[in-house]
């Protein structure tokens, strides 16, 4: 077993150890679709309902679930409850791919000096076709 | 999603099973594609920073296969391979990939080439069988491997605490 895999085989453990964690809660494509909404700005319950056309004791479910690992924050507002993105408890997962996208960028950075070479010599030798 | 026009790369996971990766390039697209597609090119730029490749084999038709092989800075070596499964020249390549230590899994990858005023976007789709398979994938790109596993779940059990 390769170093990189214990690396794999670890984190994937890290991450079923806990059914509450932001990786989970955005697992379901429902929840994603709410967060997308309220990107755009703060919603009430009702709102959303309408929005996603779900039924509102399906929303309210996902919207406990989300705000559990604080992945939303929620204030009353007269009789209605006003639902908002928190940013914040998005770092981990923003992370986990930044960090992917990071080894990309190494590579096309690579790739970058390979590209400014192959047009110096396509340009001395007048076009390569 | 915009792109932003300062050559970094954007990786998005639009669902559980994909991976997208966009980056635009200071080159035509004629030159990006030889880059992604020649073998000594390949060597010069796949392992980034994180080892050497010893293997490059690209054998460039429809149903040709290809395979890297990278013996990273830590001393392991990681072997890829996969088949040509479409083929338009500078433009679009579909390809299978397996991770050779995960050899029951593979993904599909799309990739496509769209080039403005000398400059080249590439789109990179890549599609698990499984969003565990999925994030492993992303989960190989860590760097010190373990060790960030270890922060991570250092981090959980603090925040289960």
């Amino acid at each position: 077993m390769t170093y990189l895999y214990i690396g794999i085989y670890v984190a994937d453990m890290a991450r079923a150890a806990t059914t509450a964690d932001a990786f989970n809660a955005v697992a379901e494509p429902r929840r994603r679709q709410i967060l997308d909404v309220l990107a755009g700005g703060e919603h009430s319950v009702n709102d959303l309902v309408g929005r996603l056309d779900l039924a509102q004791p399906l929303v309210s479910k996902h919207l406990r679930v989300l705000r559990e690992v604080g992945l939303v924050d929620v204030r009353d507002e007269g009789r209605q409850r006003i639902y908002r993105l928190n940013g914040r408890s998005l770092k981990p997962i923003h992370d986990w791919v930044k960090t992917f996208e990071r080894s990309w960028e190494r590579r096309f950075a690579e790739m970058d000096v390979v590209l400014e070479e192959l047009k110096e010599k396509e340009e001395g030798d007048g076009g390569d076709e | 999603m915009a792109v932003t026009s300062s050559g970094t790369a954007i990786v998005t996971l639009p669902t559980d099973t994909q991976i997208l990766i966009t980056r635009e390039f200071n080159a035509p697209k004629h030159l990006v594609y030889k880059a992604w597609t020649t073998p000594e090119l390949i060597k010069r730029w796949w392992t980034g920073d994180r080892g050497e490749a010893t293997v490059v084999e690209v054998d460039l038709r429809v149903g040709g296969t290809w395979r890297y092989v990278m013996v990273a800075n830590e001393g392991f070596e990681v072997a890829f391979h996969g088949e040509y499964r479409e083929i338009v020249p500078n433009e679009r390549l579909v390809t299978t990939e397996v991770y050779e230590a995960v050899p029951d899994d593979f993904a599909v990858n799309t990739l496509t080439f769209a080039e403005e005023d000398g400059r080249t976007t590439i789109t990179l789709l890549v599609e698990h069988s499984s969003k565990q398979a999925r994030d492993m994938h992303v989960d190989s790109g860590m760097e010190g491997g373990l060790q960030e596993a270890l922060d991570k779940l250092e981090q959980l059990a603090v925040s289960l605490g």
